[in-house]
């Protein structure tokens, strides 16, 4: 049974949080198909990756490690995953809904005439009845997102291409080390055999990577704000709960759209996924590539001026009024009762 | 002078970022009729890109491309009151259903079409799918290297382009040879606004589909102002295998399509009253959520 592969990233030696959650989710879906996972690690210096990798339930890890493939660049890191697609014949493939992944992921689908679906919110195993060929599939990979302004959510296979491929954004599976003594093994790729030298056509002049000052993901409460909140002068409103409660503020699509907050607090389906104790979407109707984004939060307060919000439908509570009303008196009131 | 043949792939799309409540029908599917029809944003991120080597280099040429039904063709309408020097509407039924893939075999069976290309330039990804997957593939199809998540292009010198890139974590600086794909990032420079004297030259530009059913008879016009004929490009006028076009080249398909039914939880619903927040405070500092 031809196995689940994980494209991971690395960066600095480290595995990428949202390849340890593929492997993670690879694992669940390998164990199903009572297949093998597999993995690709591809760049430069990885003596060490494997210890990181192979814990996930990872039973054959690929390395391809030569200086020239670290920062990642199109053409040379396509040529590999391709060429060992073509040799292992994956039936299913993950890959990280990050700049890296999105570059990768359509080429290499191209190249294999093979399906895609981007920004995943779920991976399940099905089966699938084609009416017009009568025929049966059985164990295909529903590929599951929110589609066209969040008002639907669509269910994609691939019944005949593999490998059935999919991308899915950091956050949204979770995490978790199946075995610190996971046998697999590990097998060096002979470079010059998958990626030729006119593949390296790009310079890379000069690169510079941080990693967001802001962290939202991991914040115990987040104030959100979406289009309702109105205006960046409300918007400081929603700063000054967040400092007050020690949280940090998030946006919807459309506050970013409009400029309201910056790109790196979006959450969502096409942003980061938060799991806080408490999330206060001020001024958010709450469509569902938004709540694919917060909807795990323990509690969720709702603050919107339409009582019909879809938001309120999963929230805690739900306060009817105007966002410049309210949180100055969640400011006032947190204040003389948390002493 | 140089001199560049620049591509700007673009779509039509619904603005699905002003999707009100009438957006859906009653039996689940889309009501297109109600969401207006815009130039994908960041499509217009690219636009304004070409036109800015257009700017270096004014002999440069700038079409653009889309895929779409009849009406796309205000896309190319468009362009040309931004500056575009002219464009190509690739519209058939036999395009219908496509996925991403079978999209992009289209174009890059169009792109192949057109000349030799220096550059072609697209937006990351358009707003109804968010895939940002058919400017990659197109440069497969066309065995072209491609450059994703740009955001300003630095230098076009001879044989090769030099570009800032926004990654979601840091910024990189690449050079690359041409020809090239580049797809732009939305952090790109907005695009210029429409030029009134384009407006007045390009206004009348219209299809063959559209003459006919306007029923105007432009043929003096279009013949001293050949530049206002749209192009119109069906299956026909490019070469393809039939087996990779719309629904039957898609390896992808829609198994379901759900509503999105929301599990109403017990809310508890309160007012912006003063005693009202003030309880539902003390509750969470109680619970120890906040505090």
């Amino acid at each position: 049974m031809s196995s689940v592969f994980v494209y991971c990233e690395i960066e600095d030696g480290q595995v990428a949080d949202v390849s340890q959650e593929l492997l993670t989710k690879g694992r669940t879906l390998a164990n199903e198909l009572k297949c093998k996972l597999e993995a690709i690690a591809i760049g430069s210096k990885l003596d060490k990756v494997g210890d990181q990798i192979i814990p996930y339930g990872v039973d054959t890890l690929y390395i391809a490690d030569d200086e020239r493939l670290f920062p990642y660049q199109t053409l040379p890191h396509t040529s590999i995953v391709v060429n060992l697609f073509k040799e292992q014949k994956p039936q299913i493939a993950l890959m990280g809904a990050s700049s890296i992944g999105r570059d990768l992921g359509p080429r290499v689908s191209s190249a294999l005439h093979s399906g895609l679906t981007a920004d995943c919110t779920s991976l399940v195993i099905g089966d699938h009845y084609d009416k017009k060929q009568d025929k049966n599939y059985e164990n295909l990979l529903y590929q599951i997102r929110p589609a066209f302004g969040g008002n639907i959510i669509a269910t994609i296979i691939n019944p005949d291409c593999r490998p059935q491929m999919a991308t899915v954004r950091e956050g949204v599976m979770k995490k978790e080390i199946l075995d610190p003594k996971y046998k697999g093994k590990v097998v060096k790729l002979d470079v010059a055999k998958y990626v030729s030298d006119e593949d390296f056509v790009v310079e890379i002049i000069e690169r510079h990577m941080e990693k967001s000052k802001v962290n939202v993901k991991g914040a115990p409460i987040v104030v959100a704000g979406g289009y309702g909140v109105g205006s960046k002068e409300n918007f400081k409103l929603l700063y000054d709960l967040a400092e007050v409660l020690g949280g940090e503020v998030g946006a919807s699509r459309a506050a970013v759209d409009s400029g309201l907050a910056s790109h790196e607090r979006q959450i969502g389906q096409t942003g980061i996924t938060v799991r806080p104790k408490l999330y206060i979407a001020c001024g958010i109707s709450g469509q569902i590539q938004h709540r694919a984004g917060m909807e795990e939060s323990a509690q969720i307060i709702a603050i919107n001026t339409d009582p019909e919000a879809p938001i309120n439908a999963i929230a805690d509570y739900v306060i009817t009024g105007d966002v410049a009303e309210v949180i100055p008196k969640m400011i006032k009131y947190y204040k003389k009762n948390s002493k | 002078m140089k001199a560049y043949n620049i591509i700007v792939l673009a779509k039509q799309v619904p603005d699905t970022r002003n999707v009100g409540k009438d957006a859906m029908k009653a039996d689940g599917t889309i009501n297109r009729a109600v969401l207006p029809a815009i130039f994908n944003p960041e499509d217009l991120n690219a636009l304004e890109q070409a036109l800015r080597i257009k700017d270096q280099f004014p002999e440069s040429k700038i079409n653009i491309l889309t895929m779409g039904p009849g009406r796309a063709a205000d896309i190319i309408r468009e362009g040309l009151y931004r500056g575009a020097d002219g464009g190509i509407l690739l519209t058939d039924r036999a395009f219908a259903g496509s996925d991403t893939l079978a999209t992009s075999y289209a174009i890059g069976q169009a792109l192949k079409k057109m000349g030799k290309i220096d550059m072609i330039i697209a937006g990351r990804q358009a707003i109804d799918g968010d895939t940002a997957q058919v400017g990659p593939q197109v440069a497969e199809k066309l065995g072209m290297l491609q450059i994703t998540y740009v955001e300003e292009v630095l230098e076009v010198t001879d044989k090769t382009v030099t570009v800032k890139r926004r990654l979601e974590n840091g910024v990189e600086t690449a050079k690359c040879p041409m020809p090239l794909v580049m797809t732009v990032n939305g952090s790109a420079p907005d695009c210029r606004a429409r030029n009134a004297k384009r407006i007045m030259k390009f206004k009348k530009a219209r299809t063959v589909t559209e003459l006919q059913k306007e029923n105007e008879d432009y043929t003096a016009l279009y013949n001293e102002h050949p530049d206002l004929m749209i192009q119109e490009w069906t299956v026909n006028d490019i070469e393809t295998d039939a087996s990779q076009l719309g629904l039957t080249g898609s390896p992808t398909k829609v198994k379901t399509v759900e509503n999105v039914v929301l599990q109403a939880k017990d809310s508890k619903v309160i007012s912006a009253a003063d005693d009202e927040i003030e309880a539902m405070m003390v509750e969470l500092i109680k619970s120890h959520t906040i505090g």
